[in-house]
């Protein structure tokens, strides 16, 4: 373990005589720092379970197609389910007006200057706004592949996205957001050949990282499967986020 | 950034244990950060100045340990430590897994408190 004392700063006692400076005692206190994102993730995904309802949170960098791949996912899946969605920005309500085109419920969470969701945010979005017949629950989360991957969002399955004209390295540059994902999914398939795309190293890259993770292609035209894929990782439990 | 987020409730829980404590000074705080928590222990110690830089705990220190990477091998049954973050993999047999055992900790684990 490397230990490193980062803020080192002399103390102002330093030039006074030892016994009149202050006696420091090293207490033990156990807690993780994003205790109160904890408690209230854990509480809402307490209140989804009880109310049925499945709930998938989508990352990734900004520009991946997560609008453009929710959009076609949430219009496949009223077919069989009541769906709706949440979205993450830090300003403009375009994502939920594109998502509105689905006819599905979907609400804006524009988050100012912050560059992840935070579950409270979550739980007052909800708030008098979630149709009660709702029995899956899309969140997209601000596009950005380093800050949401510390904040559970209630969530049951978390879906990490990376475009072919991101590079194969993708999870390699960020592992943490790669090793918290149940499933990754690589967008804008229809452009791998232009772009010289490694999809077998994309592949290593991914399970290096997060051993065992689920792998989806799709193109911005294509892989209309992968909600039914989804679904049976619902029906089947999940892995939920970490 | 979001290191100032974190700073922020690391502030909060600091001043929720003096208080409990009836208001004592906490002049350091001790930390336990893993490579998975998604915070760069450099980045918080910055913010955390920042964050306390006007309030009682101006001066308080941090001090980070950075806790290592270990898997829970299901071939070998057995706790083994990951030599790289883009390699989550067994040290000795090599199998892959994201069974984490240690690596995401965020975590105040101690505080010094002066009497």
């Amino acid at each position: 373990m490397n230990t490193t004392d980062l803020a080192a700063k002399s103390e102002a006692g330093s030039q006074v005589p030892s016994h009149l400076r202050p006696q420091t005692r090293l207490v033990e206190v156990r807690q993780n720092i994003l205790k109160q994102n904890d408690t209230v993730a854990r509480e809402l995904r307490r209140r989804f379970h009880e109310a049925g309802i499945f709930v998938v949170s989508l990352v990734s960098s900004p520009g991946t197609g997560k609008t453009a791949f929710l959009e076609r996912v949430l219009t496949q899946s009223r077919q069989q389910h009541n769906v709706a969605a949440l979205v993450g920005d830090l300003a403009t309500d375009n994502d939920a007006q594109r998502l509105a085109r689905s006819c599905a419920p979907v609400k804006q969470i524009i988050t100012g200057t912050v560059c992840h969701l935070e579950a409270e945010m979550v739980k007052n979005a909800i708030e008098g706004w979630l149709p009660k017949d709702v029995d899956l629950l899309f969140i997209e989360n601000v596009g950005n592949l380093v800050c949401p991957s510390s904040y559970d969002l209630g969530e049951d399955l978390r879906l990490v996205l990376m475009s072919v004209t991101e590079g194969e390295d993708k999870p390699l540059k960020y592992p943490t957001i790669f090793n918290t994902a149940d499933v990754a999914i690589i967008t804008k398939m229809d452009l791998a050949e232009a772009v010289e795309f490694n999809l077998e190293a994309a592949h290593r890259n991914i399970q290096g990282v997060g051993g065992g993770l689920v792998v989806g292609l799709v193109s911005a035209w294509g892989g209309g499967g992968l909600v039914v894929g989804v679904w049976g990782l619902a029906s089947g439990g999940g892995g939920g986020a970490h | 950034m979001h290191e100032l987020s974190i700073a922020l409730s690391l502030l909060e829980t600091a001043e929720e244990q003096s208080r409990q404590r009836g208001g004592v000074r906490i002049s350091a705080i001790h930390l336990r950060v893993g490579p998975l928590s998604g915070v760069m222990a450099d980045a918080l110690a910055g913010a955390f100045e920042m964050a306390t830089e006007r309030s009682e705990f101006a001066g308080c220190r941090l001090v980070i340990t950075e806790t290592p990477l270990v898997i829970n091998c299901p071939t070998c049954k057995a706790e083994r430590e990951v030599e790289s973050i883009q390699k989550m993999c067994c040290n000795v047999c090599g199998t892959a897994t994201a069974d984490v055992a240690s690596g995401r900790e965020l975590e105040v684990f101690a505080m010094e408190i002066d009497e």
